[in-house]
């Protein structure tokens, strides 16, 4: 394996990571999906997760968010050795996962959807009900914030475009007091507009505080938001490279491990 | 609204109108149904059928399956479909029975027991759905035999060959609890109403109504707190996430499993609960109690808009479409009509309903 001289591990912004991941190893029986995979992402930074299908880029995010447990290998959270035994676990440390189905019933209204499993609640004893007139309020505040006017809170979540509802899925997460964010393919399904919204969200987000991991395996839209890139291929890191550091072609090639894509290319004649 | 809110709005939404808005509640069809049936049976029927006396009398039918159409409509919200409800109502009288009768248990002890043995039955049919990740449809289809036959056996067995267990009313006779659960409530407010002579009454000077039947209270009271459980509690947003989509539910932290057990345990305690308000009413149990309940208790959630496929729906649709039921089954002997047209209207009903409800779920979602 060659590594690009460019790429370099670790990075001169000196803020501490939020979470760590150093030398993950995850084996399926005889199948080894992860085979070393380091990774950090530190507060405020969109940290791009780039691979092709079947690089084991899942797997690694469902590592990060407590679904699987690593074979082998240590995760810090904030600088702590951590052990997550369940999503939930995760969830509560402050790591979100935004995955592809997004998590929304598109019958119920965006509130409580917003809302589902977290419910504000007032009142006592039997007449502790769910708090609808705050669940809205502040529903449609984070919209607001989120760049999203909404109809009302009681719109159902169907009406609602796959870039909006990527968006009440990243607000949910924000709101709910994500440190990390993991956002698993957001702009796969979306068109041109609706990627730029997504985009541009991950942007506000960012500029909370917050460490995205963007995976992703369009190039394109990696680079538009990303601060730092690590290119996985084969269950393996390549490496991290930081933002003009790289040019989309290198990063293209990395992902598909090299020599066929070039190949490929250049019977095409352009980029993909 | 607040006006910077208004001054923020998206010019490319349309601001709906409140009839657009309306056309978007569940209840709708429903409420809509019961306008409408009312309609046919003002213009066909005697006119003795709106009269206070004729009101309770299709209002009681109404009653006793509403309370079950209410909590098959939560179960459906909720994903999951109970057809063993009507032969519950059977097994669960025949407990009752047993209880009141044979052990000449009071009913303080009988209902609650009766209550417990149901839910043990709600709970062991939600246990094998979860488990196993069958339809509960065939499931439940599987209890509707089970529990019917156990109930026959069972009657047999206790009353020594009769299919009929009798003198549950002597055995509840004097009760300080059996007012709770038969004959009429708020009789002096009758009575002071006929003596003002605000109502009708008899000769004697007695009001033709009495009092108004309890299990319509008790149906009013099924469907204020279910209301106020789906639409106002957070376990009413974890039963339609858990029916919407129940991997999206759990990844969110909704604990669906318990959520449709728990309704399943609540249905089959509805079903008891229709039981012993029955039981008591005719005196007798048999083991054809409830037969066909379970589903007049679907098509009464379908008509109250629930869709099958959960997630959607409401406990106020289906008040009102126990009421069509119940207005649909009386009437027809208030008009000149063969009596039997009873189950062509029930069909139609439940088409128009269910072709209705997906219109309405399109525009929820907006589907195009």
């Amino acid at each position: 394996m060659t590594i690009d001289t460019k790429f370099h591990h670790g990075d001169p912004v000196n803020v501490a990571p939020i979470v760590e991941m150093r030398g993950i190893e995850k084996h399926f029986g005889n199948v080894i999906a992860l085979n070393g995979v380091s990774f950090d992402i530190r507060p405020g930074e969109c940290h791009c997760l780039l691979g092709d299908n079947g690089a084991g880029k899942s797997t690694f995010i469902k590592t990060m968010s407590g679904v699987h447990k690593p074979t082998k290998g240590e995760i810090l959270f904030e600088g702590q050795p951590m052990s997550f035994s369940s999503p939930r676990d995760a969830m509560e440390a402050g790591i979100a996962t935004v995955f592809q189905d997004l998590a929304m019933i598109p019958l119920m209204s965006v509130t409580r959807n917003f809302f589902m499993g977290r419910e504000p609640k007032k009142g006592e004893g039997i007449f502790r009900r769910m708090d609808l007139g705050a669940a809205n309020d502040i529903c449609v505040e984070e919209m607001r914030k989120m760049g999203i006017n909404l109809r009302g809170p009681d719109q159902a979540v169907g009406t609602l475009s796959g870039g909006e509802r990527q968006t009440v899925a990243i607000a949910r997460a924000v709101y709910f007091g994500a440190k990390v964010l993991i956002l698993d393919e957001p702009t796969s399904a979306l068109g041109v507009r609706q990627t730029s919204n997504v985009l541009a969200t991950i942007d506000r987000v960012r500029k909370q505080g917050v460490g995205v991991v963007f995976i992703s395996h369009n190039v394109r839209h990696a680079l538009a938001v990303g601060d730092r890139f690590t290119v996985l291929n084969r269950g393996k890191t390549l490496g991290t490279a930081t933002r003009g550091e790289i040019t989309p072609e290198e990063l293209q090639d990395l992902m598909a491990g090299g020599q066929e894509l070039a190949q490929l290319e250049g019977s095409l004649g352009g980029t993909i | 609204m607040p006006a910077d809110a208004a001054m923020a709005m998206d010019e490319r939404i349309k601001t709906e109108p409140f009839f657009a808005r309306l056309m978007k509640r569940p209840e709708l069809g429903a409420i809509g149904g019961v306008i409408l049936v009312t309609i046919f049976f003002m213009i066909t029927a005697d006119s003795s059928m709106f009269t206070l006396s004729g009101i309770m009398n299709f209002l009681t039918p109404a009653a006793q399956l509403g309370i079950l159409g209410i909590a098959a409509a939560m179960l459906m919200i909720g994903g999951e479909f109970d057809l063993s409800i009507g032969s519950m109502v059977a097994f669960a009288g025949m407990i009752f029975g047993v209880l009141t009768v044979n052990l000449g248990l009071p009913l303080i002890l009988s209902i609650p027991l009766t209550m417990v043995f149901a839910a043990g039955v709600g709970a062991v049919n939600g246990m094998i759905v979860i488990r196993s990740g069958l339809p509960s449809f065939i499931v439940t289809l599987a209890g509707l035999f089970i529990l019917r036959g156990a109930s026959l056996v069972g009657l047999k067995l206790f009353t020594g060959g009769s299919t009929q267990l009798r003198g549950v009313r002597e055995a509840v006779e004097g009760d300080i609890l059996a007012p709770v659960f038969s004959g009429d409530a708020f009789g002096f407010v009758f009575r002071w109403l006929s003596e003002i002579g605000l109502i009708e009454k008899f000769r004697s000077g007695a009001p033709k109504v009495p009092g108004i039947p309890v299990e319509i209270l008790w149906f009013v009271l099924v469907a204020a707190v279910a209301t106020y459980v789906l639409l106002r509690t957070a376990r009413g947003n974890w039963i339609f996430a858990a029916g919407g989509d129940r991997n999206a539910a759990s990844n969110s932290g909704v604990p669906v499993d318990k959520v449709k057990i728990a309704l399943f345990m609540a249905t089959a305690c509805a079903a008891a609960l229709v039981a012993v308000i029955t039981v008591i009413d005719s005196g007798s149990t048999d083991a054809r109690r409830g037969f066909m309940k379970e589903f007049e208790a679907i098509i009464t959630a379908v008509i109250g808009g629930c869709l099958l496929t959960g997630g959607y729906g409401s406990a106020i649709g289906a008040f009102f479409g126990a009421i069509i039921f119940g207005m649909v089954t009386i009437g027809l002997t208030y008009t000149n009509f063969d009596q039997d047209w009873f189950q062509v209207f029930l069909g139609g009903m439940l088409l128009i309903a269910v072709l209705f409800n997906n219109a309405i779920r399109k525009r929820v979602t907006g589907e195009r």
